[in-house]
């Protein structure tokens, strides 16, 4: 197999002064994965709020540098320098989709100027014509059209179909990875189902690879082929999606799983978890261990 | 039964704008009355765009244009004295505001100031309400935080320098430390993880046990409702549709976008997809004749074309506003598509 995407031995230090005197933080410790060109897939990155997932989505798309370790894209490295033609080239590949249709777009510009920049940008030219061709595909490719979308400010569409031209815009330079930062946490129950269908049907109908980050158990059961979880900054567990959130293994999965909130006790104001299990998974962060294989092709971190 | 702390009455608020010379309006609150009481957690709900933060921000008295409030009263009744924030002067809010009743805005980096380190924050909030200033004033925060199992450095630390679920935590406790009354809050938890989203939540419902505080409590995740608010509002463009003590909300919902609402959430284990509403969310700019809900409602008949339902008492503490509410029907697990959304 050809790779698409190689994430090898990642690690990210930020340095601050601020907080506890100097210090510095771990946002990512030894992240190991990659994504095949031939078999596109939706991989998804669960974890605690904090845990780096956002921060390798960012080294992902070369808008941060790894402190230790190396990404490649198409075997070629990633990088947050080198020359401009070089760095569009890139972005035309990896796209970014963001979390919050409502704050992605400015109340006052309409919607159709964001997708015209981004066209006029990849496409590099100012024929009007092409330009309207591209922005109608890439809308099509989402369940729209530009005749739909044009002349519309964001306030007169539906959060779904913001989030739509906001995947819409990733998509017109046709690229084979898009990187999807919690593009569902703001939105409600049904527009969050139509959103995870639709990168379903890019993986399925165009043959898009999308890293999907989430916080949304469910979701990521449905429309994953492997995800990862991560928690202080290190992969605790990573695998099929469905045998690992069948049966998570890792205590932090295992606390993750059964913090989800049931709506089939509805009124009764439950909120414990068992403590056993909050301590359980409390008591690894810090410790390194490694990721061992089991028999079932999931692989998770063991200690000691 | 508690007394009521707020009663809003026939509100509406409009975004009343100029684009290049064409006037807009959006009436994104048009005309909603419910009370809140004493004590207890109220939940709101909705989806995207429904006017859930524009209702809030009227309750919480943070009105700004193109926000108007064109119709209605908001009236609290604090400790203080009653207020109604509809039309009350800035002074007279400024007079309420974080000792009486407080705000957490949806996205807790709105709050906290970039540049400003986190102690600063508090003392600009809560030093003057709280009458308490220099080390008396730190102390009562720091040990306010460590409810909160927040360390004291916290304080001299930026927004940045904290995880999402930390600076939760600080806008929490910003909200609470000068011990409110009315505490509002916006999305607290939506973007935190499973884990941190139940801590943040046993958090508010213990601090307000405490103090004996209401809350209004705003999300679209159904699932957070059904484990923290004792009643549930839902609100569909605009309006209140239906209220109610959380458990009929979800076993036996008298409005059929709230069926629809309970019985969409996506759980572990969904393979295939839940039954979704066709449609989309209408424009408030410009909204349906009659009941607003009437384009995506399976039971929409001719009368609810022409007629806006009005809000019916159907059961204690349960109100709906449906012509059709005895023919609903729950649809709690359904796991493949029955009943009124078939
Ligand atoms: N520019 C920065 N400077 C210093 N620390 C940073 C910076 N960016 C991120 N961090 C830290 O790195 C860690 C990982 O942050 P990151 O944003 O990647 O988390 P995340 O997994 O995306 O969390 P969430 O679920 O809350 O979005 C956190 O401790 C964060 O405070
Ligand atoms: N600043 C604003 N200017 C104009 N319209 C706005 C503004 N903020 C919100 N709206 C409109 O008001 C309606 C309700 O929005 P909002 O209260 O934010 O909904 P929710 O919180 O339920 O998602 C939407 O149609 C939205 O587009
Ligand atoms: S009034 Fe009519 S359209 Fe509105 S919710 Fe009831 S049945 Fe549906
Ligand atoms: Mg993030
Ligand atoms: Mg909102």
């Amino acid at each position: 197999m050809t790779t698409l995407l190689d994430v090898r031995d990642v690690s990210k230090r930020f340095t601050m002064g601020g907080i506890f005197g100097r210090k510095t933080v771990d946002a990512v410790m030894d992240a190991n994965f990659s994504l095949s060109a031939e078999n596109p897939e939706i991989f998804t990155i669960i974890g605690e709020s904090g845990s780096g997932k956002t921060t390798l989505a960012r080294m992902i798309l070369g808008l941060e540098d790894p402190s230790e370790g190396e990404i490649l894209f198409r075997g070629k490295r990633v990088s947050r320098h080198g020359g401009r033609a070089e760095k569009l080239a890139f972005m035309s590949q990896v796209q970014p989709v963001f979390q919050n249709p409502f704050e992605a777009f400015n109340p006052l510009k309409k919607i159709e100027r964001y997708l015209e920049s981004t066209a006029r940008r990849f496409l590099q030219t100012r024929d009007k014509a092409v330009i309207d061709r591209a922005m109608d595909e890439a809308l099509q490719k989402v369940g729209l059209s530009l005749k739909e979308v044009r002349g519309r400010f964001p306030h007169e569409m539906s959060g779904g179909q913001l989030q739509r031209c906001a995947i819409a815009r990733a998509l017109i330079p046709n690229p084979p990875l898009l990187i999807a930062d919690e593009p569902v946490s703001m939105v409600d129950a049904s527009l969050r189902m139509s959103i995870v269908n639709l990168l379903k049907s890019l993986r399925d109908d165009l043959k898009v690879s999308v890293i999907y980050i989430t916080h949304d158990l469910a979701t990521a059961y449905y429309i994953s082929n492997r995800l990862i979880i991560m928690q202080r900054g290190r992969i605790v567990e990573m695998g099929d999606a469905r045998t690992v959130l069948d049966n998570p293994q890792h205590p932090y999965s295992k606390l993750l799983k059964a913090s989800v909130l049931s709506t089939d006790d509805a009124g009764d104001g439950k909120l414990a978890t068992d403590p056993g299990m909050v301590k359980a998974a409390g008591d690894l962060v810090g410790q390194a261990g490694k990721l061992v294989a089991r028999p079932d092709g999931r692989e998770v971190r063991v200690y000691g | 039964m508690a007394e009521d702390i707020v009663r809003v009455e026939n509100l509406k608020a409009y975004y009343q704008m100029n684009y290049f010379g064409v006037r807009r309006e959006v009436r994104a609150v048009d005309g909603i009355t419910m009370t809140v009481r004493k004590g207890e957690v109220y939940g709101i709900a909705g989806e995207s765009s429904s006017g859930k933060t524009s209702f809030i921000k009227v309750l919480a008295a943070a009105i700004r244009p193109p926000l108007r409030v064109v119709e209605g009263s908001v009236k609290f009744d604090f400790k203080n004295g009653p207020i109604d924030v509809a039309t009350a002067t800035p002074k007279q809010i400024e007079a309420v505001r974080w000792k009486h009743l407080s705000y957490i805005m949806q996205g807790s980096m709105s709050v906290l100031n970039p540049v400003r380190r986190i102690g600063k924050t508090f003392h600009d909030f809560a030093s003057r309400p709280m009458g308490l200033t220099g080390k008396a004033f730190e102390d009562r925060v720091i040990a306010h935080l460590a409810r909160l199992k927040l360390p004291a450095d916290v304080l001299k630390a930026y927004p940045h320098e904290l995880s999402g679920g930390m600076r939760q935590r600080v806008t929490i406790g910003l909200a609470t430390v000068c011990h409110p009354e009315f505490i509002i809050a916006d999305e607290p938890t939506t973007a935190l993880d499973v884990v941190v989203q139940k801590e943040v939540l046993s958090l508010i419902r213990d601090i307000q046990k405490e103090m004996n505080a209401a809350v209004v409590f705003v999300t679209h995740d159904m699932s957070v409702h059904a484990n923290v608010a004792d009643r549930v509002g839902i609100i569909y463009a605009g309006r209140l549709v239906e209220e109610g003590p959380t458990r009929d909300m979800f076993f036996a919902p008298k409005h059929p976008y709230t069926a629809h609402l309970v019985a969409s959430l996506p759980r572990i284990g969904d393979v295939k997809q839940r039954p979704a509403l066709e449609g989309r969310p209408p424009n408030l700019a410009d909204p349906p004749q009659g009941c607003r809900f009437h384009p995506r409602c399976p039971l929409a008949v001719d009368k609810c074309r022409q007629e806006v339902p009005p809000m019916e008492q159907v059961g204690p503490d349960h109100r709906t506003a449906c012509w059709r509410w005895q023919d609903v029907k729950p649809l709690v697990g359904a796991s493949a598509p029955s009943g009124v959304m078939a």
